[in-house]
């Protein structure tokens, strides 16, 4: 069971890959659409900016095999930038579309609070969700962003606050995302990252 | 719900080891960083911090190596600095494993590299470390390890860093760091409640208490320390106890 590491040019993949491998995950970075095609589950990290991370994808002529991998029901799993790129579009970059799998624009969080919001946070779960099975209520987990989709979303399945109320996990039928970084979130990060696995098996 | 006060372990590294300075004496070897990242990790550590503090630039490589070793053994974030001069710099600590990369004498000499490095990698990378000493009743920042003086003010140089691009402050109060009086609450105050980013408090840190008045008193959204830890005068784990029962939120691990 293969499982593409979406490689678009930047960010940290070695931390997702070995969170991944220590679950005994059999991993391969994706710069091109048949890996994309031909992989069993897609995980798609990301830090950086909006842009960056969008002309990243069709740079490679990634965005495309996607956006055929999402509408194939093909299980994702998309991380920070990687769940916000799954958005229409985002305040971060105006006029960049996202992959738009999902109709919301992602926004800035308010000058109200601290931004980023950096650290160690907790969620409030508001539908049943298989990424966070066996996993406290009031764990916590490591979110590191300055922008975030809004908890309206429709598969959002836990929230968190800062400054607005944000989707901190969405699941769909095939389709998973995190806003926070599971590969940093310590013991509660790997069984998120297991039960993503478990549902691909 | 509500976001934890952070607990961060430093290690001070010269030449693949982890050192401690101390006055008259040089530095003296606290161990292997991967050992030591592998145990923090394991006691409940929020974030690692990993500081290049050779004086010359020739152990790069070594350093490089360091961060690939210590960023294997955690699953919590990694923050790394000390003496990164370039872009590029920032971008090798960063692809060798870190999560943030902290600036200090670099920034001051040209203050644009905080833009070029949030331009590239978000702002939620890049961490401005400020080394201060009081000046009456304001704190100036200090290069290249506490030797030079920069004529600036603390408040205010951390304000502009953060419109560049700085998206953390680790704030070192020189006074305190080593001397074991506790943290400088009216600093860390005075900085956390003018810029729109969260604060690393550092120097000085000695007892659970002290940790305790710069999440309160101090307004700091996260704390180092180092040798408090390296020497296991101290567990994390019990340090988040202490601070639990007193009402300041932290990650209880589990």
């Amino acid at each position: 069971m293969k499982i593409a590491i979406v490689d678009y040019g930047a960010g940290n993949l070695p931390s997702v890959e070995r969170a991944l491998a220590k679950l005994g995950a059999q991993t391969e970075r994706a710069i091109a659409p048949e890996q994309v095609a031909s992989a069993r589950a897609i995980v798609l990290p990301g830090v950086g900016h909006f842009a960056a991370f969008v002309n990243g994808l069709r740079e490679r002529n990634l965005t495309s095999s996607l956006r055929d991998a999402f509408e194939s029901g093909k299980p994702m799993l998309g991380i920070c930038l990687g769940l916000q790129a799954m958005f229409a579009s985002s305040e971060e970059a105006p006029g960049e579309p996202g992959l738009e799998f999902f109709p919301e624009e992602v926004r800035a969080l308010p000058t109200t609070v601290k931004t980023p919001h950096i650290g160690w946070n907790q969620l409030r779960r508001t539908k049943p969700s298989r990424l966070l099975q066996n996993i406290p209520d009031d764990a916590y987990f490591y979110f590191a962003h300055s922008f975030a989709a809004p908890a309206s979303a429709q598969f959002t399945v836990a929230a968190c606050d800062h400054g607005f109320p944000f989707a901190a996990v969405i699941e769909g039928q095939n389709l998973a995302a995190v806003q926070f970084h599971p590969e940093k979130s310590g013991e509660t990060g790997a069984q998120v990252l297991r039960n993503f696995l478990e549902s691909v098996r | 719900m509500s976001l934890a006060h952070r607990i961060i372990p430093c290690l001070d590294v010269d030449a693949g080891r982890v050192v401690k300075g101390v006055e008259f004496e040089g530095l003296r070897d606290m161990g292997d960083p991967a050992e030591l990242a592998a145990r923090y990790n394991r006691e409940g550590a929020d974030e690692l911090v990993v500081l290049d503090i050779s004086a010359s630039n020739q152990g790069r490589g070594t350093f490089l190596d360091t961060i690939r070793r210590v960023a294997e053994q955690l699953n919590i974030p990694l923050t790394a600095g000390g003496g990164i001069r370039t872009m590029e710099d920032g971008r090798a600590v960063l692809r060798a494993g870190a999560d943030k990369v902290t600036v200090n004498t670099a920034a001051v000499k040209r203050p644009e590299l905080l833009s070029e490095l949030a331009q590239q990698f978000g702002a939620q990378a890049v961490v401005l470390s400020v080394d201060v000493k009081r000046k009456g009743n304001s704190w100036e920042p200090y290069t290249r390890g506490g030797r030079d003086a920069t004529g600036m003010d603390a408040v205010a140089w951390a304000k502009e860093a953060v419109s560049r691009g700085a998206g953390e402050i680790l704030l070192t109060s020189i006074d305190r760091d080593g001397t074991c009086s506790g943290f400088d609450c009216a600093l860390t105050a005075a900085l956390a409640s003018a810029v729109p980013v969260p604060v690393i408090a550092s120097g000085g840190a000695s007892t659970f208490e002290d940790f305790l008045a710069v999440y309160t008193d101090g307004r700091a959204d996260a704390a180092l320390a180092a040798s408090i830890f390296h020497t296991a005068t101290h567990s994390i784990s019990a340090m988040k106890k202490f601070l639990a029962e007193r009402g300041v939120s932290v990650r209880l691990s589990r």
